[in-house]
């Protein structure tokens, strides 16, 4: 297909890879913080190609396994409330929280609908006027805009049955957050190329410049990844770390201004805890005072007291400090058919790419 | 007779069962085996080998682009026993109907059944009708059951897979798959996709003209190519290696699945089938079935490598190498 058949080509791709291999021989250790990127990564076996003086490592890039477990379980009881239909995107469905998941509460009767977009919430909501029709608003800045047009449009529609749990958190605070706990050394950051499409190259500015870290925007084909890649170890060796957009023909450097209205129109910022690293302040999208009536946080429901496996080490593994293989749960208690972790449950996990594909 | 709906006096074994059976079945399946009525078919002997194979359709939405759950249950045990290198004979089909379905649905899929049927030169000798309470089913349910003969030179099974064994493909994947997610979640594509159900019995009679050395031979349907090439290196104790650029694939699927995040290996097909044949045949029997209308786009997509590790590897398109799993769970499509 065209623009992305020219993205997927072999001998462009090698072409790249002799010139990675010629540029420099010393330690090179990236961090990729969007769950699209580790999954291209895997999918066309990027890390077998690159010379063994580059890793690869990933970071907190996937929405369902940063969201914290008691979450999790608030989420799940919501399905416990009478006439009430949960909508999702597909990768909830099978997070394990404290003892149920979202799957489990199906097969025990609550209705649960996998959607594909959130407007589709709202269709539902309009042919079962009589029940509360949930939406588990989780993503990053990619997905958060279209979250807000939905509850926007669910106010104009007169919508009054549909809700919106949100999940939503924020990249660069998080950005921030793990590097200043300097707990995993990096030279040079891929920067998603999906938030980035909504929130521009600036917010990035504050990681070469405090952290003298190099940073490219990179797409999520073979070429584009790998172009990132040369692009961070040429600014790592010439010693001008920037952030440099290399998917310019999906990013602008002002992101897109409607969307980021959209957000702000819709949402406040609030500390969030996010798994494996706790609370971040301004992290988290929770609906402003003028949408509560829509906010499904206002139900009152009896949530299970958290209880996580304390071999996880989902949290580890969200932070860069350990790959799943380093987990004791992995592969061997902790697989996708039966997940302990989040990690391991979305398409997008860490622990399900290094489990699929390794 | 098209206006009424299915209530459940019409699986209460009486005279409703039987004028259902007599205007509907009778009228369609029409042979003489299932016309006598009796308990069971009486089949006459045969000295082949003789292939069974059951399986049940649940699928829904029940009728969808390409097809509807009558073919595909006529398809999916024709192509079953085909896989066994067997020529489909006889079918049993036994209906699980949904009370309020409406009497002009159960007509189409029961024309859509002998349509199939006759396609494939396979009668349908015996059957079953029960009719649920709403909500017990969701819609129509099918079972079909298959006997098909496999001639006696003809040793096709999943633990015969052999090193430098070439893997054909009929054609592209994931067409199925797609054309039942698009039909279920009313997705709009810009390109229709129809489910690619098909009877592959007599291409792979085609294929047997070539060669009785067809090794195995599978239908990738739930789970797709890439379980089914596992469970074939599971059962032989080999190592596959195949190429992603070789395998076949529709533009609108790859651009689907792209948007979605779906990946296509595991998508069902429901018209296709993975051979694996010695290395010396490969492009006799290649070339048979691109002369098939069921394999026009026929490719080789790999080989068995090695004996001893039953693993699956993808040659990436960029060079890269990877190992294809089986299928764990549902596959669902990505968040962003």
């Amino acid at each position: 297909m065209k623009y992305y058949d020219e993205y997927r080509d072999k001998n462009l791709c090698q072409l790249i890879i002799e010139k990675i291999k010629k540029l420099t021989k010393e330690e090179i250790r990236i961090m990729e913080v969007c769950g699209t990127h580790t999954m291209s990564i895997f999918r066309y076996g990027i890390k077998n190609l690159l010379p063994a003086n580059i890793s690869l490592i990933s970071g907190p890039g996937c929405p369902v396994c940063v969201t914290p477990i008691n979450e999790i379980d608030h989420m799940i009881s919501l399905s416990d409330m009478e006439e009430t239909i949960i909508t999702t995107f597909g990768d909830m469905i099978n997070v394990p929280g404290s003892t149920s998941s979202l799957k489990k509460k199906k097969a025990e009767g609550a209705d649960i609908r996998v959607i594909y977009s959130p407007l589709q919430a709202l269709g539902i909501a309009e042919q079962f006027p009589q029940k509360r029709v949930i939406l588990i608003g989780i993503g990053f800045e990619t997905t958060i805009p279209l979250l807000a047009s939905t509850v926007l449009e669910a106010k104009k529609r007169r919508i009054d049955n549909f809700f919106l749990f949100s999940l939503a958190k924020l990249m660069p605070p998080i950005i921030k957050t793990l590097l200043e706990s300097n707990e995993v050394k990096i030279d040079g950051m891929l920067c998603p190329g999906h938030v980035s499409t909504i929130i521009g190259t600036k917010p990035y500015q504050f990681i070469p410049e405090r952290y003298d870290i190099a940073c490219v925007i990179a797409g999520f084909e073979p070429v584009d990844i790998l172009n990132a890649i040369y692009h961070i170890i040429e600014q790592r060796i010439k010693k001008i770390p920037q952030v440099e957009n290399k998917y310019r023909r999906a990013v602008r450097e002002e992101g897109n201004p409607l969307a980021l209205a959209l957000i702000n129109q819709v949402f406040l910022t609030v500390p969030s805890e996010w798994r494996g690293i706790g609370m971040v302040a301004e992290s988290g999208l929770e609906l402003r005072p003028e949408f509560s009536n829509l906010n499904a946080r206002n139900f009152s429901v009896k949530i299970e007291r958290e209880r996580e496996n304390e071999l996880c080490r989902c949290g580890d593994v969200l932070r860069g400090a350990i790959t799943p293989r380093q987990c004791p749960l992995f592969r061997s208690v902790c697989t996708p058919e039966n997940p302990v972790g989040s990690c391991m449950v979305s398409s997008e996990g860490t622990c399900s790419a290094y489990y699929r594909y390794n | 007779m098209t206006e009424d709906i299915i209530t459940l006096d019409y699986g209460s074994g009486g005279k409703l069962s039987n004028q259902l059976i007599r205007s509907l079945f009778l009228r369609y399946f029409n042979n003489p085996f299932l016309n006598q009525l009796h308990d069971g078919a009486i089949l006459p002997p045969s000295d082949k080998k003789i292939a069974f194979s059951t399986d049940s359709y649940t699928v829904s939405p029940i009728f969808f682009n390409g097809g509807d759950i009558g073919k595909l249950a006529i398809h999916g045990t024709v192509n079953d026993l085909a896989m066994c290198g067997a020529i489909p004979k006889y079918l049993s089909v036994s209906l699980i109907i949904e009370e309020g379905t409406s009497m002009y649905a159960l007509e189409q899929i029961t024309s859509s059944m002998a349509e199939a049927a006759q396609q494939t030169d396979i009668l349908i000798v015996t059957g079953d009708t029960k009719v649920v309470n709403k909500g017990d089913v969701d819609g129509i349910f099918v079972n079909t059951t298959g006997i098909g003969y496999i001639d006696l030179d003809v040793d096709i099974n999943p633990a015969r897979a052999q090193v430098n064994d070439f893997i054909l493909i009929n054609g592209p994947i994931g067409n199925h798959g797609i054309s039942i997610l698009a039909s279920r979640e009313n997705l709009e594509l810009e390109e229709s996709i129809p489910s690619d159900t098909a009877p592959l019995a007599d291409l792979v009679q085609q294929m047997l003209s070539i060669t009785r050395e067809i090794h195995v031979l599978r239908d990738p349907t739930r789970g797709g190519l890439a379980t089914a090439l596992n469970e074939i290196a599971q059962s032989s104790q080999v190592e596959i290696e195949i190429g992603e650029v070789k395998i076949p694939m529709d533009e609108a699927v790859k651009d689907t699945c792209q948007i979605l995040g779906y990946d296509p290996l595991y998508l069902a097909n429901e018209g296709k089938l993975i051979a694996f044949v010695p290395e010396q045949y490969a492009e006799k029997v290649l070339e048979k079935m691109k002369k098939s209308c069921y394999g026009e786009q026929a490719a080789i997509i790999g080989r068995v490598v090695a004996r001893g590790k039953a693993e699956v590897y993808l040659l990436t398109e960029i060079g890269g190498k990877r190992i294809v799993g089986m299928l764990s769970g549902e596959q669902l499509p990505r968040i962003c």
